[in-house]
Formats: C-alpha cells, sequence, structure tokens
C-alpha cells in the first residue's frame, strides 16, 4: 500500500535512502541539498537507519570516501549540488572508470557566475562526460521513484556505474508538494541487497581498483565502460518494468506527452516540462496538435528512441536549461540533433537556452515556444537555430 | 486552470512567511487536498523582503512557476505596504489580506491603485492575548483559511488540532492557545 504524503524533493530524497539504508553516506553541505544529509543526520540520531555517516571537510572528499567504501564492497551514497558537483569532477571520472556504483544525489544548482544558489542544469551538464548514468525527475515522486530504481541500475553486473539522481534545486528540492511513498519492507525488497562480485577486501579474489593503465590498456578500459552504459539501457528499461509492476507508476527514458499525433513538439527536462504540458492542454483545447518530450535519462542518451518519438513532427524546440557556450547551442540540442541526423522523416529543430539561474519558466512562456513552433510547421522561415528566451533586453 | 487555488505571501525573511505558506499546504493536504508550497529565495538576509507561493487543487497540479495572478495575497508584514506592490495581478475575485490592526478602508490608499477587496487581521493581538508573544502565522493561517475558504471551516480546526497535538507532544499547553488563535482570527478578520 502506497502512503499519501507530502514533502519536499529533499526530504523525499532522504526517505528513499533510509529506506534503503545504505552501508555508507559521506557528506560535505551545499546548498541546495544540505537538507538530505541534514534529514539523513536525524535518521542517524535517531537509530533508524544503521548507516556510517561520515562528515568529511569537502565535495572531493566525500565522493572519495564512497569511492572507498564501494571498493570494499558496500553501498555509498553522497548529495551535493552546483560547485560541490564540480569539485567532485576528478572523482567522478575516478568512480565510473572504476566501476563503483555510487549513488549521488544532485539537486541541480546553476555554477558561478555571477554567483548563484538557483536552479538550472550548469553542474549537472558540465558532468556529462562524467561516465555517470543521469536520471532526471520532474518533481518530488519523481526523484523519490528515480531514487528508489538507481542502486539496481547501477549495481547491475551489465553495468556497474555510478548514477546521478538529478532534482531540480529549490523547484523541487525545497517545494511540498502531494507524493506517495511506498513502504519500507516493500522498498527494501525492490531494491535487494547489494553483493558484489568482486571487491577490495574479498579474501578469495582481492581486487586492484584504480591501478595505472598504460597505453596497451587504457582503451580497452574505456570501450568496456562505454558498452556498459550502452548496456545500461536495457537495465534501466528492465528495472523500471519491475518498478511499474511492483508499485504502479510507469517509467522509461522519456515521458512522451500527448505526443501521439503532434505536429509541434517542446524537447525538455525537469520540472519545467510540467509547466509545458499545462500549455499543450491548452492548446491541445485550441486544437493545435503540440505535445512534449520529458527527457528522464540523459545519459546514456536514449538518440534512437528520441528520434523515432520525433520523427513525423513537423517543428522541435529543445529547451536547454544551462548554457554550453558552444555558440551554436546547449548540450540537450547538441544530443537531440544529433540523435536524428539520419532520420529520413527529419523536423525543424530550433535551440532554446532558457531558465538559467532561477528566471521563471511560465505557462505563458511556453505557449510563446509553441506559438513560433506553429509559425515554422505551417511553412515559416525558421528563423535563428539558437536563441536565448526570457532574459531582460539591453 | 482556473479550478487551482493560487496564494502568494509576502513577508520579511525570518517572519515566517515561508512556513506560514507550508502550514497551509498542510492544512489542505489533511483535508484531502493536492498542493505546492514552495518558497522564492533571494539574497537571504533577515528583514528582507521574501516571497512564498501555495497552490491547492483536486488534481496534481503539474506547474512549476511562480505566481503573477493570485487568487489570494497575504501579506505578513504591513511596513511591505511601501516597499512592495502586494497586490500585484490578483484575480477579480481574490482578496488582499494584510496583517494590521488597522481597518481595510485605512489601508486601501496604500495599495497602489488596487480596488478589490481587501481584509485585515490583527495577528499581533490575538497572538500577544492567547499566546503571551508575537507569531503572526497561526492567526494569518486562519485569515487565510477563513477569507479564501480554501479548506472548510470545522474541518480545519478539527485537522489542526490533530496536527497540534502531535507537534507539541510534549508541550501540551500551548495547544488550547494555539487553537485559540485560529478561532479568533477566522472570526475577527475584517473586510
Amino acid at each position: 500500500m502506497s502512503i499519501r504524503e507530502r514533502m519536499s524533493g529533499n526530504e523525499a530524497i532522504a526517505t528513499a535512502m533510509r529506506q534503503i539504508n545504505p552501508d555508507v553516506f559521506a557528506m560535505f553541505p551545499i546548498t541546495p541539498s544540505t537538507e538530505i544529509p541534514q534529514y539523513y543526520a536525524q535518521y542517524v540520531a535517531d537509530g533508524r537507519v544503521d548507516t556510517e555517516f561520515i562528515t568529511v571537510e569537502s565535495e572531493h572528499s566525500s565522493l572519495s570516501a564512497c569511492l572507498g567504501a564501494e571498493a570494499a564492497g558496500v553501498r555509498a551514497v553522497t548529495a551535493t549540488s552546483s560547485a560541490g558537483l564540480s569539485y567532485m569532477n576528478e572523482v567522478l571520472y575516478v568512480a565510473a572508470s572504476s566501476r563503483l556504483p555510487v549513488v549521488l544525489a544532485v539537486a541541480c544548482r546553476a555554477l558561478t557566475g555571477p554567483i548563484n544558489i538557483n536552479h538550472d542544469y550548469s553542474d549537472s551538464m558540465a558532468e556529462r562526460d562524467s561516465g555517470f548514468i543521469q536520471i532526471y525527475g520532474e518533481n518530488n515522486q519523481e526523484v523519490y521513484d528515480n531514487y528508489l530504481q538507481a542502486h539496481r541500475i547501477a549495481e547491475h553486473p551489465d553495468v556497474r556505474l555510478p548514477l546521478m539522481i538529478c532534482e531540480d534545486g529549490f523547484i523541487t528540492s525545497h517545494a511540498i508538494e502531494n507524493i506517495e511513498l511506498e513502504e519500507d519492507e516493500a522498498v527494501k525488497n525492490f531494491v535487494g541487497e547489494y553483493k558484489p562480485e568482486n571487491y577490495l577486501l574479498k579474501k578469495e579474489n582481492p581486487l586492484a581498483v584504480g591501478p595505472y593503465g598504460v597505453s596497451n590498456y587504457y582503451m580497452e578500459a574505456r570501450v568496456a565502460q562505454a558498452e556498459a552504459m550502452k548496456n545500461a539501457k536495457k537495465v534501466i528499461l528492465e528495472v523500471a518494468a519491475d518498478f511499474e509492476k511492483t508499485f504502479g507508476r510507469k517509467y522509461g527514458f522519456f515521458e512522451e506527452y500527448r505526443m501521439e499525433d503532434a505536429e509541434i513538439a517542446m524537447v525538455i527536462m525537469g520540472s519545467c516540462a510540467g509547466t509545458a504540458k499545462t500549455a499543450v492542454d491548452e492548446l491541445r483545447a485550441k486544437g493545435i496538435k503540440a505535445g512534449v518530450i520529458k527527457i528522464r535519462v540523459f545519459r546514456p542518451f536514449p538518440g534512437e528512441e528520441l528520434a523515432e518519438a520525433l520523427s513525423g513532427v513537423k517543428a522541435v524546440a529543445v529547451m536547454d536549461k544551462s548554457e554550453g557556450f558552444s555558440a551554436c547551442g546547449g548540450p540537450l540540442f547538441a544530443e537531440t540533433a544529433g540523435a536524428c541526423i539520419n532520420l529520413k522523416d527529419r523536423p525543424a529543430m530550433v535551440d532554446i537556452v532558457f531558465g538559467l539561474g532561477g528566471r521563471d519558466f511560465t505557462v505563458e512562456a511556453a505557449e510563446s515556444v509553441f506559438d513560433r513552433l506553429k509559425k515554422i510547421a505551417d511553412g515559416g522561415d525558421i528563423g535563428e537555430v539558437y536563441t536565448h528566451m526570457g532574459q531582460r533586453e539591453r | 486552470m482556473s479550478d487551482i487555488l493560487e496564494i502568494r505571501w509576502h513577508g520579511r525573511g525570518g517572519q515566517g512567511a515561508k512556513t506560514a505558506s507550508q502550514l497551509l499546504a498542510d492544512a489542505a493536504f489533511m483535508a484531502g487536498k493536492y498542493v505546492q508550497s514552495f518558497p522564492e529565495y533571494g539574497p537571504e538576509r533577515s528583514g528582507a523582503p521574501i516571497t512564498a507561493y501555495n497552490r491547492i487543487s483536486d488534481e496534481r497540479c503539474n506547474v512549476h512557476s511562480n505566481i503573477y495572478d493570485p487568487d489570494y495575497v497575504a501579506v505578513v508584514d504591513e511596513t511591505l505596504l511601501e516597499s512592495v506592490d502586494v497586490c500585484s495581478g490578483i484575480k477579480e475575485n481574490g482578496a488582499v489580506i494584510i496583517n494590521s490592526s488597522k481597518s481595510p478602508e485605512e489601508l486601501k490608499p496604500l495599495l497602489k491603485g488596487y480596488t478589490g477587496r481587501v481584509c485585515t487581521i490583527d495577528a499581533r493581538s490575538i497572538s500577544i492575548r492567547n499566546l503571551g508573544a508575537y507569531f503572526p502565522n497561526t492567526p494569518m493561517l486562519a485569515a487565510v483559511v477563513a477569507v479564501s475558504g480554501c479548506v472548510d471551516r470545522e474541518q480545519f480546526l478539527k485537522d489542526m488540532e490533530g496536527s497540534y497535538r502531535h507537534k507539541f507532544a510534549k508541550k501540551p499547553q500551548v495547544v488550547e492557545g494555539n487553537l485559540k488563535c485560529l478561532v479568533e482570527a477566522m472570526d475577527e478578520v475584517k473586510g
């Protein structure tokens, strides 16, 4: 039986962690993720978990401590945001290449500068090539559900990769909304025990972790890691299918909202997808065939599946909530456009960078994007492919 | 989106506008509703103007923007009327609910041309009378519930009593005072 509750995204993540009761939580606080270890410290103090809760002196150390714990063969978790994630950068790559399935909660927040505490994806997008699996949620419910699936995906023998559960800083992390929680026992049964095949301190078969890789070996290791990321696609869908069977909520690589006969569509991530869906409802009521694709899994990127979903759509706006400074579009646009390159029936596609540093995204703003797409779909000029939205004019 | 009730709170950092919006979400949640309660964070400093928001609905609300055209606005600190256009965007049948000992008529000229419904609640007297100290959130919460009708009065009082008995299990003496704050605020809100 699900439990009707209301809580913030941060509390939802902390609750999922409590139910899973990982062996190690190494923490260093940073806004807006700080509440996650704060709630967890209370669970530790109240004796509700028996996790080794380690307070360390930096994010570089928190992830390093997790890495050590995972190498020793146990489950380790942490949480961070923004500059904290950047400070982990070096260790993210070590975790991924050492094939240590740490689960890292990220309350996504803009990177400096100017210094800013609010939401965009500049922190997580900067780590898209780190080798972490990245799964994004629209609201507290999805973030909780994603977290319940995280360990099984990361620890699967065909995958063995670390994983980021991404929520929108403040918008999701600090907003209290209704949520359906699952019972502790049901969660424990779903997630299961972690029994790695090999680990550092295994008596019968001790393992070296993080050795030097000469040119004669490095490439094989990287190709194996790339294969693991491809395997993650299969495992993500298997775990989602079991999640749906167990708890009734359905997940895939992305959500297609009113896409069946859509002529215009937005590709978007996170909480703003909900706002865009509301705009779609209003446009559909006026007979405009609009739809939304909300990307849930960004790494591995579901290129083939996304291309298939966009095939036949006339005009697409990719909404990038981070600026990649490529001068030709943000990271989500690069991936989406790349995925569609061999489509026969390829849509016209524009990139809109929006919402940086917490700049608000409204239903009206979403409607204005669809207005532009409608004109393109009706044969109008595509105009500038890469633009920004919502900033004041000078 | 007409079936979603939207409320915007204005307060000063440290006064508890965010907490008040969370209490309202709790009350609506207990009454079976879908709720959102979220703060808008700027540079945090004690005393600086802050905003918090509520959405209350019968189905999950997917919109995650701030609220620009609220049904109701709650102003926890009346000195904000000088510096913030608190009534901006209030819907035609909505209202502004201001924590003040003054009457609605006295405050109307300060509302930058707003011509809609104005309500006032003397949260300070109610709080001091019943709790012996100034905690504006409880009377403000009750005033917003009374004016907006977002939760049925009897249900609200019953749920809040349960909530207080749970929250103040170790200080039961404050339960009565808080409940009195709620009832008196619902009865005494003007406008």
